[in-house]
């Protein structure tokens, strides 16, 4: 017999707009000892159906329109709810998306842990403290004993998660129930987590149901995969299978976006996107004095399509450039073309105009963001200032920029001092994105990240420029940085190109002292790079 | 107000700092008050019977009022440093020291009361209220609330007591400490408004936490709605209550006087009140002084209240 047996599951919303069916005639089973994955977009209602087994889904507005669900037998949807609430927490557990919310701020842990092995077990105070700092251990929790008292703030995100997990494990359920466990957590984080709870399943040989939008997420842990679209299953079978052989149009969508990691080749057209002739930039530092030649007859062009790396120590008229380019800065001379249209000779409300197809993109993520405007505000305001989207269509517009840019859509109503660095570097890039732009700049956009986050955001802005088909000026102090992401690199020195050519170019026969003396400052360049 | 400050504050330094914040302001509500209750015509003399000039020369040289306006100010200020708030006007013989030490513990019992029933009736409609939204379970008692916020006390008083004094008969109308049950009236009138508030900003508070995402780990964990309200729900969703009893229990205090002129309760609002009637200079500026001191206290203590109930707040706080 199956551990858990789903049939016909179907699952309604009643709201003022009439009603929404959610889960519509849904069947799946789960398997004591296997991992079974329930993939599909948000709003497939994978979520609702796995919340409604357990009565999670708030009645009214929701509403079970039929179906069955055989839990050892026992059909849970046609339980009291206080017959329910002795299996929730004890014979199936939860783990939520998001660790940073689903934990009670005003509540140590280690009470949060104890309470259903209290609530449910009756055991002692002593008893649960100690099997809470076991959970911790086996959890990986560096020192449960002393940290056992914290609070949830005092832990980051993938820790929080494995107290989650913790909470979840400490009845000894025999389902566990993951929804999108990771999602919320970096890249690194993420493999950790995703290998804990293969490893504590396997140990512990339960069923999980892990829900996720990410099929790649799942491909080395799921034993069965239900493909969901629109509250239906579309496609079901083993892992295997449905990498080898899927039959669904919609699963197949979802196996291309598994990105592979190589770059298209570019093809390059004639007319470039940019042109830059001549630029000089000078700033007057005083009446009389003699003026400073931040950028001085700088020329190049950048095609469509193409990443341009800009790279100079701080003083050598990089950011001046990018900042020229968009007429951030008053230009002295030279020419700025931009598809065809020169930007020096725009003002007004041409240049606003011009504004929207260029976007840029700062190095401080902290002072860049409005401290009082949620991520929503942020978003949906370049939307509806340059009518890219009505007031009624604003939500989605937003929701999908968020997709893009790697952001959770739970995030929607939060602050920029909720987040970490790298995911307000994400807001501020889907912000630049908002408009539709051909062109950004990126100055220095990764400095004030860790490296591990930088190499998210690269990956993030490569990806990105892919998609959307973007030109990119990307700025940088960092030959290293430039090298991965740039077709072609500028070194500037004093505000003059000294040399360009391709990141292989540049790093194996540089030409120019400075150049190499660049190179050199690269950490772990003396010991072979 | 901590989640602006960056960094760690130990809560003796915040303590101090905001005590020391207290001083000019303080010093402000002396200097006005003490310029306009002299700027309001007529004077502490004015309303007895005729005096001679001799009389009425030797009075003021008594208490000080024939120096220039400035020379008094100051020699005030020296005095209050001492923690002499002057001799009364009116009530010859007396200081305002005795006076308020007199009249304040029965306005400050009331004020507690009152504020427990605030609390208690008022928190209690918010968290009920806040369990099932939008239905007559929340209509219901904010309307109820909507009222008690738009009835005056001077009203309400002679209602209940018209009610439960005079038809019923069940309670006292009067009085302070005299008959059993004579406090009930004067408590709840005097915290009608007050219950009402806490009941919106209860209902407010617990309607965001019960919608946060770990309430619903609490419901996955299985355990009791009445557990998830009370354990995981309460403590965040009164924050804001508890953030807002500093303000209201000064506001009980200074706000007294309806209600004691009412009940005929002996309390300092209505020695307050009358001090204001008689130009009795000296009581009026010392009860503001104390009144604003206390103002300033009770703003502090709710701060540190609630800062002790929120973790987050209580880490930047630091305990070392």
């Amino acid at each position: 017999m199956a551990l858990l047996q789903v049939e016909d599951l179907a699952v309604s919303f009643v709201t003022r707009n009439g009603i929404n069916t959610a889960v519509d005639g849904v069947s799946f089973t789960v398997e004591t000892g296997r991992i079974t994955a329930i993939i599909g977009e948000s709003g497939s209602g994978k979520s609702v159906a796995c919340y409604s087994l357990l009565g999670l889904v708030p009645r009214p507005p929701g509403r079970i329109d039929g179906g069955r669900a055989l839990f050892e037998g026992r059909d849970l949807l046609q339980m009291k709810e206080t017959a329910l609430r002795r299996i929730r927490g004890r014979d199936i557990a939860m783990i939520f998306q998001d660790p940073m919310t689903c934990l009670n701020p005003y509540m140590s842990i280690g009470r949060q842990l104890m309470e259903p092995l209290r609530y449910h077990h009756r055991v002692s105070r002593q008893a649960a403290r100690a099997r809470a700092l076991e959970l911790l251990a086996e959890v990986g929790i560096r020192d449960p004993a002393a940290t056992i008292d914290n609070f949830p703030h005092q832990f980051s995100g993938g820790m929080r998660q494995r107290v989650m997990i913790a909470m979840a494990l400490i009845n000894e359920p025999r389902l566990l129930i993951a929804d999108e466990p990771t999602t919320a957590l970096d890249v690194t984080i993420q493999a950790q987590i995703l290998k804990l709870i293969a490893e504590l399943q396997r140990r512990r040989n339960i069923g999980v149901i892990f829900i996720s939008h990410d099929l790649a997420v799942v491909a080395d842990i799921a034993d069965t995969i239900v493909v969901m679209q629109r509250g239906r299953v579309v496609e079901r079978g083993e892992g295997e299978e449905i990498f080898q052989c899927a039959r669904h149009p919609y699963t197949k969508k979802l196996l291309a976006a598994i990105p592979s990691g190589s770059k298209a080749p570019r093809t390059e057209p004639a007319e470039p996107l940019i042109r830059v002739r001549n630029l000089c930039t000078w700033f007057a530092p005083g009446r009389g004095a003699a003026p400073v030649k931040a950028v001085d007859d700088v020329s190049f062009d950048i095609q469509r399509g193409e990443v341009l790396g800009l790279v100079g120590e701080s003083g050598s008229g990089k950011s001046t450039i990018g900042r020229s380019i968009l007429r951030l800065v008053p230009v002295t001379s030279g020419k700025i073309d931009f598809d065809g249209i020169d930007l020096t000779a725009l003002r007004g409300r041409e240049l606003k105009r011009m504004r929207r197809r260029m976007q840029m993109i700062f190095q401080d993520p902290f002072a860049s963001l409005n401290p009082r405007m949620t991520v929503y505000d942020t978003l949906a305001e370049p939307l509806l200032l340059h009518g890219i989207h009505s007031r009624k269509h604003v939500a989605q517009g937003v929701l999908r920029l968020m997709d893009d840019v790697g952001l959770a859509r739970a995030f929607v109503r939060k602050y920029p001092h909720e987040f970490s660095g790298g995911q307000r570097q994400r807001i501020a890039i889907g912000r630049a994105l908002a408009t539709r732009p051909e062109f950004i700049v990126a100055d220095e956009p990764v400095s004030a990240l860790d490296v591990t986050i930088q190499a998210q955001i690269l990956e993030l802005l490569q990806a990105l420029g892919r998609e959307y088909g973007l030109t990119m000026l990307f700025v940088s102090h960092d030959l290293a940085v430039v090298r991965h992401l740039a077709d072609r690199i500028l070194v500037l020195y004093r505000g003059e190109v000294v040399e360009r050519g391709s990141g292989d170019e540049l790093f194996e026969r540089p030409q120019q002292a400075y150049t190499r003396q660049l190179l050199q400052s690269i950490p772990g360049a003396t010991r072979g790079f | 107000m901590a989640g602006r400050r960056r960094g760690r504050l130990s809560v003796w330094r915040f303590i101090t700092l905001r005590l020391l914040q207290a001083i000019p302001v303080i010093l402000v509500v002396i200097t006005a008050t003490f310029f306009l209750v002299r700027i309001a015509p007529g004077g502490p003399f004015d309303s007895e019977k005729p005096v001679t000039r001799e009389v009425r020369a030797a009075l003021e040289a008594q208490y000080r009022l024939d120096l220039p306006l400035h020379r008094q100010y100051l020699s005030y200020l020296g005095d209050l440093a001492r923690g002499d708030l002057g001799p009364s006007f009116k009530y010859s013989g007396r200081s305002v020291n005795e006076l308020i030490a007199a009249g304040f513990p029965v306005t400050a019992e009331l004020g507690l009361y009152a504020l427990l029933v605030a609390l208690v009736v008022g928190g209690g409609a918010g968290i009920i209220a806040a369990l099932k939204p939008h239905t007559a379970q929340d209509y219901l008692p904010m309307s109820a609330a909507m009222i008690g916020i738009c009835m005056p006390s001077f009203l309400l008083g002679p209602l209940l007591v018209l009610v439960f004094g005079i038809h019923l008969d069940w309670l006292p109308v009067s009085g302070w400490g005299d008959i059993s049950g004579d406090k009930v009236l004067p408590s709840i009138t005097l915290g009608a408004a007050y219950a009402a508030y806490i009941a919106r900003l209860g209902r407010a508070g617990m309607l965001e936490v019960l919608h946060q995402d770990y309430i619903r780990t609490a419901r996955a964990k299985g355990l009791p709605q009445w557990q998830v309200v009370l354990k995981h729900g309460l403590r965040g969703g009164l924050l804001p209550v508890v953030a807002f009893l500093g303000p209201a229990f000064a506001g009980l205090l200074a706000g007294s006087f309806v209600v004691e002129t009412i009940f005929q309760i002996p309390g300092l609002g209505r020695f307050y009140v009358q001090a204001a009637f008689n130009r009795d200079y000296t009581m009026i500026l010392g009860t503001t002084v104390f009144l604003s001191v206390l103002i300033v206290l009770f703003n502090l203590l709710s701060d540190i209240l609630a800062a002790w109930m929120n973790p987050r707040l209580r880490a930047q706080y630091g305990r070392h």
